[in-house]
Order: structure tokens, then C-alpha cells, then sequence
């Protein structure tokens, strides 16, 4: 640990020990850290809570528990999952890292800002998570009305608060990245040679900044209704049950381009690095992070095309939802365009940005259906939409975040991983993710509905598919939490720059010193890779 | 009907159960054929520009614009075809046919409660003829619940504090489970049913066999005598009240010069927050109703009204008189 040579001085890690430091830092490098090991508890939190949902489900009358205890089960998966993993995820881990480090800069805008926003984090999310296991909720994460402002006896107050908390943290997120990007860009590096991985991080922190205040409103209003009877959403109350929809999915639309943006920013690193290849239509896809973050404003209608809504107004938001798709769809085909005339390696983060890209696909795809009006009546509210946005989320997004913890797993660490466990572990869980939610497609299409602790019989073959599948995704999740924690005692040195790649990050040593860069790193275009002489 | 074991095809019972099927069959061959394609293209991708195959021309391209253009305009037009055929069926799930007949349908915490014209009454389940359109009536006394018949292919949520509507015309005979498909707590799994399509000959036995003393607009009537509202709003009353003979689908004039037809949610309204739209010409001194009525009394209040023509709300119409069979008044 002490074979720190002469000249170079010690990594953002090899300095200031103890706990106290870590606590008090204000190096987005070590905040980052902090936030990964709060993201990964939350993460297994919430994994539990599928585990058991999926024994739940093994048989149709409730296998191992009872409806109340399931209810609250779903409850805390959702509320933990969505946010306490899927939001800050990429944002706080990777993007804390990376983003000063891709622009030239030393740290973020504001680097005290970025420490209470990860105490916000654990104190909201800490919060949350003892209430939800102290009593439960078991309102489902989306706290539709006036189920849980007049009908549930559950924690739903203390549940609020915390995510209301946890809500600021994410706002201070998007607020620091916004001015990092715009202020803290090195000489040289201008917006058009920014990684995409910064693009999405900084469209993505304006989606954060401009939607959880609403969210925040929204959650206020619960919270008016419940504790003092403020007739808001209750209809018994002089209230409209709507008008909370309407509220939640202006927020909770955009949090789902919030979890996918930072994924598809982060797969467009990943890919051009192990293709050898410049990105397939840089500029293209900037106006593709752009154009789905602005239009993401405008969908949150699709939600609610059985909720009573008007039929022109569901056709309107229709509309728009088909309008958001085209440039997810570009960025699919502009990822497969990168492989076009490549020199195409397939180590661990390829294969998992490879997974996202296929994944991602076919929850887009089911998106479509759900995007039809017409079908989104016999679909609505089924596994159908289970199955959807898990291919999305956890296909998608948890793919890429894996991706991405391997990718750049040296350049933080300094350490090396064990690439057939990794490659090994990326295509089990590509398996197992298809296993546990392809059945679910099946399962919404024949009318099983969400939410079900119990279900009709004939439901169950799909049933125990979905669940065998969750037994292999979760030992995939599991495998890499050993063979990472192994490299990180016993991997070898990783060196600076092992994929040989092209970022600013990668100029520096592994890991990274405080300051981040010892030398001025060198800016050319973004993704100048050249084929290796044959 | 398929109780236990598994089923690939779900039964297809309802006008729109078929149109619907070939826009989903449809649109997974659509999607299957682009997802294979991209998979293909990324697999010979993979394959042919490998690391160590050293035999393929890996220069650099140039002008992605034009390849840009194309998969931006080809991906729209499939989506716009896409819109406008689910557009079309959307309009149809939502227009119901001018004969469809009326059921009403309340909702509770863990509960389907059916109300027919005729007076009969069901629990968790519902009777329909086969080959006629049904228009149902929704509302609930407490969550949001949604009516889901998968055979149907039809889904609608039902929100407290007003009326939504399904129709549908069941084309095959059977029984198809009715589930609930908006979470509403505890027992939300339990929360289902049972769809009977009959003959309509075996249906109007159904009625028969299932019709209690009073129709539901003669409920109703009862309702209003016993509730104090012909007082006021009777032929005879001393009250300055509107005449509501007649009033259901009239164009009412309101004090704040604004106008509004008399559906069932106006008169929901009226009943239950008489303040907030008052009928142009007379002072705002009618009591709320709010929490004396269930929402079946609501229902039977609607019912009558509708049935009336007016003026007088003694009058009837022919066509809402008691079904046959069901004479009793």
C-alpha cells in the first residue's frame, strides 16, 4: 500500500483516512464513492423485496405471505428501487466521478453542495426505509389517490417525508452538474466535443431540477390532505383524484428519462471504446439526449389513458408519446451503426452495454403498443407493464450501470477484475433478465394483473418461469459484488489506461489524484479512435 | 372459460376483441421483424469486424447525415400508421352505439356491485345478453378501481365523485373473469368476478327470474318521495324549484350565464353539491345531499330522472316504463 513512488503524489484514495475524512469530504471523486455504497445497499434492499415478491408469486393464492404483507412488499421494492437506486444511480456514481474528470475540471461547481446532497440521500433514504419497515406502506409507489391520502392506515406520512427529503438531494445533484458543465469546461473543450456521457448528464440534471419540485408539490399535497383533511384529491372532500395523476406523472415521466438518459449517455462511451469506432452521428445523437429530454415533459399523459381522461386528450399525448420514441430509436440504430466497419473486442462492458442495447430495444418496442390507446386498454395496469418498464429500468438502466462500473471499475479503483467472472456474470444475467420478465409479457397480454398477490390458476406456469428466471438474475447481481470486492483487495494494478481508450479521464493515473489531473490533459474531438494497424 | 391449465390464446368475446387482436398481432410482428433485424445486423456486425479478423476493410465512412435522415423519417411514418389505426379503434372503444342498454356499476373496497334497469341486482357478477350493446355505468363509493374483462379486451378505472363509462357487445357465450386492475388495498387480488353472456332469450328469463318488486328508475322514484325531493321539486310543491320533469340531456341554464347539459354527473352534482351549479332564476337554498345517499341511491335518483318526461316528474317515458316480465309498480 506504501509502494507509492517518488514523483507521484498520492491518489484521491491514498490520503486522509479515517472515517471522519470520508465524511466530510468535498471530493466529488470520494462523494461518489460514498454515494455508490449507499446506491448498492438500497439496491439489495430492494432486491430482497423482489425476492420475496417472486416467492410470493410461486403459487396462485400467495405462497409465502399474506396480501397486507405483500401489498407493503411491492410498496418497498417500488419506493426503494425507483428512488433510492434507479434515479440517483448513474447521476450520483458515475457522474459524480466522471464528469469533472471528462471536462478538465478538478471538482464540481460546488463541491460542498455535492457532500450535503448525499447526506440528504441517506438521511432521506434511512428515513424511508424505517418506516417502511417499522409498520410499512402499502400504497404502491405511485400513492395513487385518494387511496393514500383517505384509505391506507399505513406510514404513508413518514414515507413522503423522506422521499420529499431525498427529493432536494436530487435537485442538488442537477444543480451542480448544470454549472459544472457550464462553467468548469477545460480550455478547448466545447460543448460539441463533450462525451455524451456528459450530454445526458447534464440533460438529465435539468429534467431533475425542473420535475422534482413537482414532485415535491405533488407529495406536499398528500401530505396537506392526509394530515388536515385539505381537500385536494378526495372527491369526498371537494377534491379531484385526476388532478394527482396528472401531477405525479408530470414528475414521474420525466424520473423515468431521469433513470434511462444517464444509461444511454453512458452505453455511448462503452461502445465506441471496444469498437475501435468514432460514435455513428455525434451530433445526432446530442439532439437525441436533447430532444427526449424536452419531450419527456409532455407525455406523462399516457399513463392515464383508462384513468377517464378525454379521448383528445389521450390522442394528444399519444401522439407526443410516439414523437419521444424517434429519437430513442436513433440512438439504437446509431449504436449498432458504431460496430459497422469496427475492430470489435468483447470484454465485460461490452457485453453488458451489448445487453443494454438489445434490452432496451424491446422494452422500447412494448412501449409502442402502450403508447396506442387502443391497446393500452386491454393492456393497462397488467404484467404487460411490469414486463415493459422492467426491460427498460432494470434491462436497461441496470445493465448500463454495470457496464459502466466495470468500465471505469480500473481508472477508480486502480484495480483489476476478474474478466471471465465478469464476462461470465454479464451473460447470466442477460439470461436470467429475459427469463424472469419475457414471461411477463405473456402473463399481461392473457390479463394477469399488476399488483395481484393472488391470481387465477391459470396463470401460474408463466408465474413460476418468472420466478426460476429471478433466481439466476439475482446470483448475477450477487457475483459481482465478490469478484469486485476481491479485485479490490487483490486485483492487480490496473494501470492508467487499460482499454486504451480516449476520454480526458483516461489521461490521468489510476486512480486519479485529488486534483484529478497532474498535467493538462490534451482535448481533441470526442471518440478519436483509429483501427489499430493490421 | 379455461379455469385451470395453461392458455396461449385468450378468448376473443367482444365486438372489439378481434380489431384489437390484429392491431396487437400486428404490432409484436412489426416489432419482432425490427428487432430481429437490428439483432441480425449487430450479430454479422460483431462477427465480421471482430478484433482478430483481419480481412475486412475498416475505413472510415463519411456523411452519416443522409443514413441519419433516413431512420429518422422511416421510424416516424411507421409510428404515424401506428397512431392512426389505434386512433381509430380508441374512437370506437369510446363511442358507444345510441341502443346500448344501461347497467350501473358501483364499485367498493373489495367489491363489484351491479345494478340492472329492471331493479335486479348482483354481487361480483354480471349478466349480458350476447349480440347487444351494453353501456355501463361506473362509479365508486371509496378508491379507484378499474372494471378489466381480458376476454373483452376492455379495461375502464372507476373513480370516486363521478361517472365513467365501458361499453362493449359480448359475441360469445360464456363466463370471463372480471378482474380489478387499479390497485385499491387489502384484498385487491380478490377483488374479481364473474361475466355471464347469455342468450338473449335466457337473458330476459335471467331478468325475470331476478327482478325484485321495482324497477330501478321506480327505486328512484320511492327514493325521491322519501327523501323529501318532490317536496320542493314536485308538481305541487310551494318551493321555488326547478321543474325536473324531463331534465336528464336538456341544456340547463345556470345563474352564472353559463349553461350545461343535464348528465348523470350534473345531477350527481346537483344532488351532492347543490352551490356549485345554480340553475339560472332560482336562489341556491337546496340542501346538500352529500353523505345521506349511497351511491346506489344516487344511481336510482339518476335513473328515475332519466325516466321522467317532463314537465312533471310524474310523467314517463314509454321506453324506460318496466322491462317486460317486471310489472310491478
Amino acid at each position: 500500500m506504501n509502494a507509492i513512488s517518488a514523483e507521484a503524489p498520492p491518489s484521491f484514495l491514498n490520503r486522509d483516512y479515517g472515517l471522519w475524512a470520508w465524511l466530510t469530504t468535498h471530493d466529488h471523486k470520494r462523494i461518489a464513492i460514498l454515494y455508490s455504497i449507499g446506491i448498492t445497499f438500497f439496491f439489495f434492499l430492494g432486491g430482497i423485496a423482489a425476492t420475496l415478491i417472486r416467492l410470493n408469486l410461486v403459487t396462485p393464492n400467495g405462497a409465502i405471505m399474506n396480501a397486507e404483507t405483500y401489498n407493503k412488499t411491492f410498496t418497498f421494492h417500488g419506493v426503494v428501487m425507483v428512488w433510492f437506486f434507479l434515479i440517483p444511480s448513474i447521476p450520483t456514481t458515475l457522474g459524480n466521478f466522471l464528469l469533472p474528470l471528462m471536462i478538465g475540471a478538478r471538482d464540481v461547481a460546488f463541491p460542498k453542495l455535492n457532500l450535503a446532497s448525499w447526506y440528504l440521500y441517506i438521511i432521506g433514504g434511512l428515513f424511508t426505509v424505517c418506516a417502511l419497515i417499522e409498520g410499512g406502506v402499502d400504497t404502491g409507489w405511485t400513492f395513487y389517490t385518494p387511496f393514500s391520502t383517505m384509505f391506507s392506515n399505513t406510514n404513508v406520512f413518514l414515507v413522503i417525508v423522506g422521499v420529499f427529503i431525498t427529493g432536494f438531494s436530487t435537485i442538488f445533484t442537477g444543480i451542480n452538474f448544470i454549472v459544472t458543465t457550464h462553467t468548469l469546461r477545460m480550455p478547448g473543450m466545447t460543448w460539441f466535443r463533450l462525451p455524451l456521457f456528459v450530454w445526458a448528464m447534464y440533460a438529465v440534471s435539468l429534467v431533475m431540477v425542473l420535475a422534482t419540485p413537482v414532485l415535491a408539490m405533488t407529495l406536499a399535497l398528500i401530505g396537506l390532505e392526509r394530515g388536515l383533511g385539505v381537500g385536494v384529491f378526495d372527491p369526498a372532500l371537494g377534491g379531484d383524484p385526476l388532478l394527482f395523476q396528472h401531477l405525479f406523472w408530470f414528475y414521474s415521466h420525466p424520473a423515468v428519462y431521469i433513470m434511462i438518459l444517464p444509461a444511454m449517455g453512458l452505453v455511448s462511451e462503452v461502445i465506441p471504446c471496444f469498437a475501435r469506432r468514432r460514435i455513428f452521428g455525434y451530433n445526432f445523437m446530442v439532439y437525441a439526449i436533447i430532444g427526449i429530454a424536452v419531450i419527456g415533459f409532455l407525455v406523462w399523459g399516457h399513463h392515464m389513458f383508462v384513468a377517464g381522461m378525454s379521448v383528445y386528450a389521450a390522442l394528444i399525448f399519444s401522439i407526443l408519446s410516439f414523437i419521444v420514441a424517434v429519437p430513442s430509436a436513433i440512438k439504437v440504430f446509431n449504436w449498432t451503426a458504431t460496430l459497422h466497419r469496427g475492430s470489435i473486442s468483447f470484454e465485460a462492458p461490452m457485453l453488458y452495454a451489448l445487453g443494454f442495447v438489445g434490452l432496451f430495444m424491446l422494452g422500447g418496442m412494448t412501449g409502442l403498443m402502450l403508447a396506442e390507446p387502443a391497446l393500452d386498454v386491454p393492456l393497462h395496469d397488467t404484467y404487460f407493464v411490469i414486463a415493459h418498464f422492467h426491460y427498460v429500468m432494470v434491462g436497461g438502466s441496470v445493465m448500463a450501470y454495470l457496464a459502466g462500473i466495470h468500465y471505469w471499475w480500473p481508472k477508480v479503483t486502480g484495480k483489476s477484475y476478474s474478466e471471465p467472472l465478469a464476462k461470465f456474470s454479464a451473460i447470466l444475467m442477460f439470461i436470467g433478465f429475459n427469463l424472469t420478465f419475457f414471461p411477463q409479457y405473456i402473463l399481461g397480454y392473457e390479463g394477469m394483473p399488476r399488483r395481484y398477490h393472488a391470481y387465477l390458476p391459470q396463470f401460474q406456469v408463466l408465474n413460476i418461469l418468472s420466478s426460476g428466471g429471478a433466481s439466476i438474475l439475482a446470483l448475477s447481481y450477487l457475483l459481482p459484488l465478490l469478484y469486485l470486492g476481491w479485485s479490490l483487495f487483490r486485483g492487480a494494478p490496473a494501470g492508467n489506461n487499460p482499454w486504451n481508450a480516449r476520454g480526458l479521464e483516461w489521461q490521468t493515473t489510476s486512480p486519479p489524484p485529488k486534483e484529478n489531473f497532474l498535467t493538462m490533459p490534451v482535448v481533441q474531438e470526442p471518440y478519436a479512435y483509429r483501427e489499430p494497424a493490421p | 372459460m379455461n379455469q385451470s391449465g395453461f392458455q396461449w390464446f385468450l378468448p376473443a368475446a367482444s365486438s372489439i376483441s378481434g380489431p384489437l387482436d390484429m392491431l396487437w398481432w400486428a404490432m409484436v410482428g412489426i416489432c419482432t421483424f425490427v428487432a430481429l433485424g437490428v439483432f441480425v445486423v449487430m450479430w454479422l456486425f460483431c462477427i465480421r469486424y471482430r478484433r482478430g479478423n483481419a480481412e475486412v476493410d475498416r475505413a472510415l465512412s463519411h456523411g452519416t447525415r443522409p443514413v441519419e435522415l433516413t431512420w429518422i423519417t422511416v421510424p416516424f411514418v411507421l409510428f404515424v400508421c401506428m397512431f392512426v389505426w389505434s386512433l381509430f379503434l380508441f374512437v370506437r372503444i369510446h363511442t358507444p352505439p345510441a341502443d346500448a342498454q344501461t347497467i350501473y356499476v358501483v364499485a367498493k373496497q373489495w367489491m363489484w356491485k351491479v345494478q340492472h334497469p329492471g331493479g335486479q341486482r348482483e354481487i361480483n357478477a354480471l349478466h349480458v345478453p350476447l349480440g347487444q350493446p351494453v353501456r355501463l355505468t361506473m362509479t365508486s363509493q371509496d378508491v379507484i378501481h378499474s372494471f378489466y374483462v381480458p376476454a373483452f379486451r376492455l379495461k375502464q378505472d372507476i373513480l370516486p365523485g363521478r361517472y365513467t363509462q365501458l361499453w362493449f357487445t359480448a359475441t360469445q357465450l360464456g363466463s370471463f373473469a372480471l378482474e380489478c386492475t387499479q390497485y385499491c388495498g387489502l384484498d385487491h387480488s380478490r377483488m374479481g368476478g364473474r361475466v355471464t353472456v347469455m342468450r338473449p332469450a335466457d337473458y330476459a328469463r335471467w331478468l325475470e327470474g331476478h327482478a325484485g318488486p321495482l324497477t330501478l328508475a321506480g327505486q328512484g322514484q320511492a327514493l325521491f318521495r322519501a327523501k323529501g325531493c318532490s317536496g320542493c321539486h314536485g308538481a305541487n310543491a310551494s318551493v321555488h324549484a326547478p321543474d325536473l320533469g324531463g331534465i336528464y340531456g336538456r341544456v340547463v341554464h345556470l345563474s352564472d350565464g353559463s349553461t350545461v347539459v343535464a348528465d348523470n354527473r350534473y345531477i350527481r352534482d346537483s344532488i351532492l353539491l347543490p352551490d356549485k351549479q345554480v340553475v339560472a332564476g332560482y336562489a341556491p337554498i337546496m340542501p346538500s345531499f352529500s353523505g345521506q345517499l349511497s351511491e346506489e341511491e344516487l344511481i336510482e335518483l339518476v335513473a328515475y330522472l332519466k325516466s321522467t318526461t317532463g314537465p312533471g316528474t310524474g310523467n314517463r317515458r314509454p321506453d324506460q316504463l318496466p322491462a317486460s316480465g317486471n310489472t310491478a309498480q
